[in-house]
């Protein structure tokens, strides 16, 4: 439904450049990118607010790229939500139907309508001031979907709420978007959030949209390096190929594929295993490593350890690691099958 | 905060404060102790009239600072422009201009159609009292998160539908606050409009009138009803600044 075609803009100290993608119907698209990405310009050169450089927005098949904002139906909910102060919680909803000139039993309808929905039929009368930062969200929303817009853009929408009221609000989101059926290009830096919510995720660092795909196909197979740096994926080397091993750091390590020369390889650490004895079995890389660091996370302990000349990072149960009785200084053996092991191309 | 440091700040400090205190409490008690002549002042036809003009002429000058100084300040605050910086230089320079020279320029430049009329008291005003609802206003439009009216925009307002729904109510209470000082000091202004408008006879300058040829005492029941007025206003200045702010 929304087409960006190699969309570019630079103001001040932000700027995004070459930006493609396409949202579908009904769809809840993630963009996903650490701050300064040029996220927030390119929500809002969407939203209208902005005019691109270059390139073409298309809603619906019908280029908008140099119309207003008010005649896009595309609703804008900034990071702090851009409720008016000067107006209590009703008039805040209803504000887009008033300039559409409804009669004020229909917006009184539709109002109470929204507000049931998002539970916030309590707070109509309220100053919205004194509201809590996610009831101004609530708010913000009803605002935004009252007028049934083709598209909403949301701009970190939990970032100014304590965590407790995040995990209540993204369960929430996922039932209003069942409820009222919208479609939602959703901008964070959270992987949480996108693994949450997103059907699609499209990465975006550094003013580019570095890949764009399926939530688990991004986080399992990210495109080079930055993305998966960014994804928080460690483990990433570079080393020789030759067939189907790499040289790195003194290791020859197996992989799923044929390369040759410079490549890049990335090794999930929740695919590496640690045990006391060799493991023998023909698929796996095969390591002596010694335990250099060790991080309680709670129900798991996060490793670091050292094979060859390579840094790994490994995730271990808690239970394992007290039943092993590991320590700092300990050798074990890490090993991985060859088709955990992803290659950038 | 009772340290010493603060007691020795709070002594040097005081000495303003009732150096501005001091005059004006003198004349009203001391008019207070006079109801008589502060009472056949309100009786004399020419304090009322010049009283009357101007009040009407300090109005006046504040709805045009409004009309013409709302859009520029909007203008200020929003938007960069070559040449921004010299606009509001040229806005704020009457602050530094004597005003008897501010008298003899608007003299110069618009000369009989000025001259002693109501129009050149409301000109001499204007000139050196509308920079401060410009600059407020810039300041209450400057204050709105620029955000607020993108979501106003997306809500379907046009940029002028934005402005009137949001921007304006959100420095409302800015502008009000400078169009209230510009009424202040229109109202307070003398040396340009002695040079341009001796007449119609405005109460600042009777008040100058009276005092150079009957003395003090015949100054000062319409001084004691200018202060009065002024401070009445002030008052309400305040008020409004702090159930709004």
């Amino acid at each position: 439904m929304l087409r960006v075609e190699n969309l570019s803009k630079s103001w001040k100290n932000f700027r995004f450049e070459g930006v493609s993608f396409e949202v579908k119907h009904g769809e809840y698209f993630i963009i996903l990118g650490p701050s300064g990405a040029g996220k927030t310009m390119l929500l809002e050169t969407i939203a209208g607010i902005f005019k691109p450089e270059s390139g073409k927005i298309l809603l619906e098949g019908k280029d908008i790229t140099h119309l207003p904002p008010e005649k896009r139906k595309i609703a804008y909910i900034p990071q702090n939500y851009g409720l008016f102060p000067h107006l209590n919680t009703f008039e805040n909803i209803a504000y887009g139907l008033r300039l559409r000139k409804y009669p004020i039993e229909e917006i009184q309808k539709e109002v109470y309508g929204v507000a049931e929905v998002l539970e916030i039929s309590n707070l109509l009368g309220r100053d919205v001031k004194t509201l809590s930062g996610g009831e101004q969200q609530r708010v913000a929303i009803a605002r935004a979907l009252v007028l049934k817009p083709r598209l909403i853009l949301l701009d970190e929408p939990f970032s100014s709420v304590d965590p407790n009221m995040r995990g209540r609000l993204m369960r929430e989101m996922k039932r209003w978007r069942r409820e009222l059926g919208f479609t939602a290009i959703h901008v964070t830096h959270s992987f949480e959030e996108a693994m949450f919510l997103g059907d699609r995720v499209g990465v975006m660092i550094g003013g580019k949209l570095e890949q764009v795909g399926e939530i688990g196909h991004v986080f399992s197979k990210p495109k080079n390096e930055m993305v998966a740096r960014f994804l928080g994926h460690e483990n990433v080397f570079e080393g020789q190929a030759n067939g189907n091993t790499v040289e790195v750091g003194g290791l020859k390590i197996e992989i799923s594929r044929t390369a040759r020369g410079k490549i890049k390889i990335v090794i999930p650490p929740e695919s590496i295993l640690i045990s006391k004895e060799k493991t023998t079995s023909s698929a796996r890389n095969n390591f002596k490593a010694s335990i250099q660091s060790f991080e309680d996370m709670g129900t798991i302990v996060k490793l670091g350890l050292r094979a060859g000349g390579l840094n790994f990072s490994a995730y271990i149960t808690k239970a394992s690691f007290i039943d092993m009785h590991l320590s700092e200084g300990e050798e074990v053996f890490i090993s991985f099958k060859a088709t955990s092991v992803h290659v950038f191309d | 905060m009772r340290d010493l440091f603060s007691i020795f700040l709070a002594i040097i400090g005081s000495f303003l404060v009732l150096y501005i205190i001091l005059p004006i409490a003198l004349m009203i008690s001391l008019q207070l102790l006079d109801l008589n002549s502060l009472l056949n002042a309100l009786g004399d036809e020419l304090v009322l009239s010049s009283l009357a003009n101007s009040i009407l002429t300090s109005t006046a000058t504040m709805l045009i600072a409004l009309l013409f100084g709302v859009p520029l300040g909007y203008l200020l605050a929003r938007t960069d422009f070559y040449g921004k910086s010299f606009v509001q230089a040229i806005i704020d320079l009457p602050v530094v201009i004597p005003h008897s020279v501010v008298g003899i320029m608007l003299l110069l430049a618009f000369s009989n159609a000025i001259l002693d009329n109501y129009i050149g008291i409301i000109a001499a005003m204007l000139f050196v009292s509308a920079s401060f609802t410009v600059n407020s206003a810039r300041d209450g439009f400057a204050a709105i998160e620029e955000k607020v009216e993108f979501v106003a925009r997306t809500l379907g307002a046009s940029r002028l539908k934005a402005f009137f729904t949001v921007s304006l109510p959100l420095a409302m209470h800015s502008i009000l606050t400078g169009a209230i000082m510009t009424w202040a000091r229109a109202m307070s202004e003398v040396g340009a409009i002695l040079i341009v408008a001796y007449y119609p006879k405005t109460a600042q300058v009777l008040v100058m009138d009276y005092f150079n040829n009957y003395g003090l005492n015949s100054a000062k029941p319409i001084a004691v009803i200018l202060i009065l007025l002024s401070l009445g206003l002030f008052v309400i200045l305040r008020r409004v600044s702090i159930a709004k702010g």
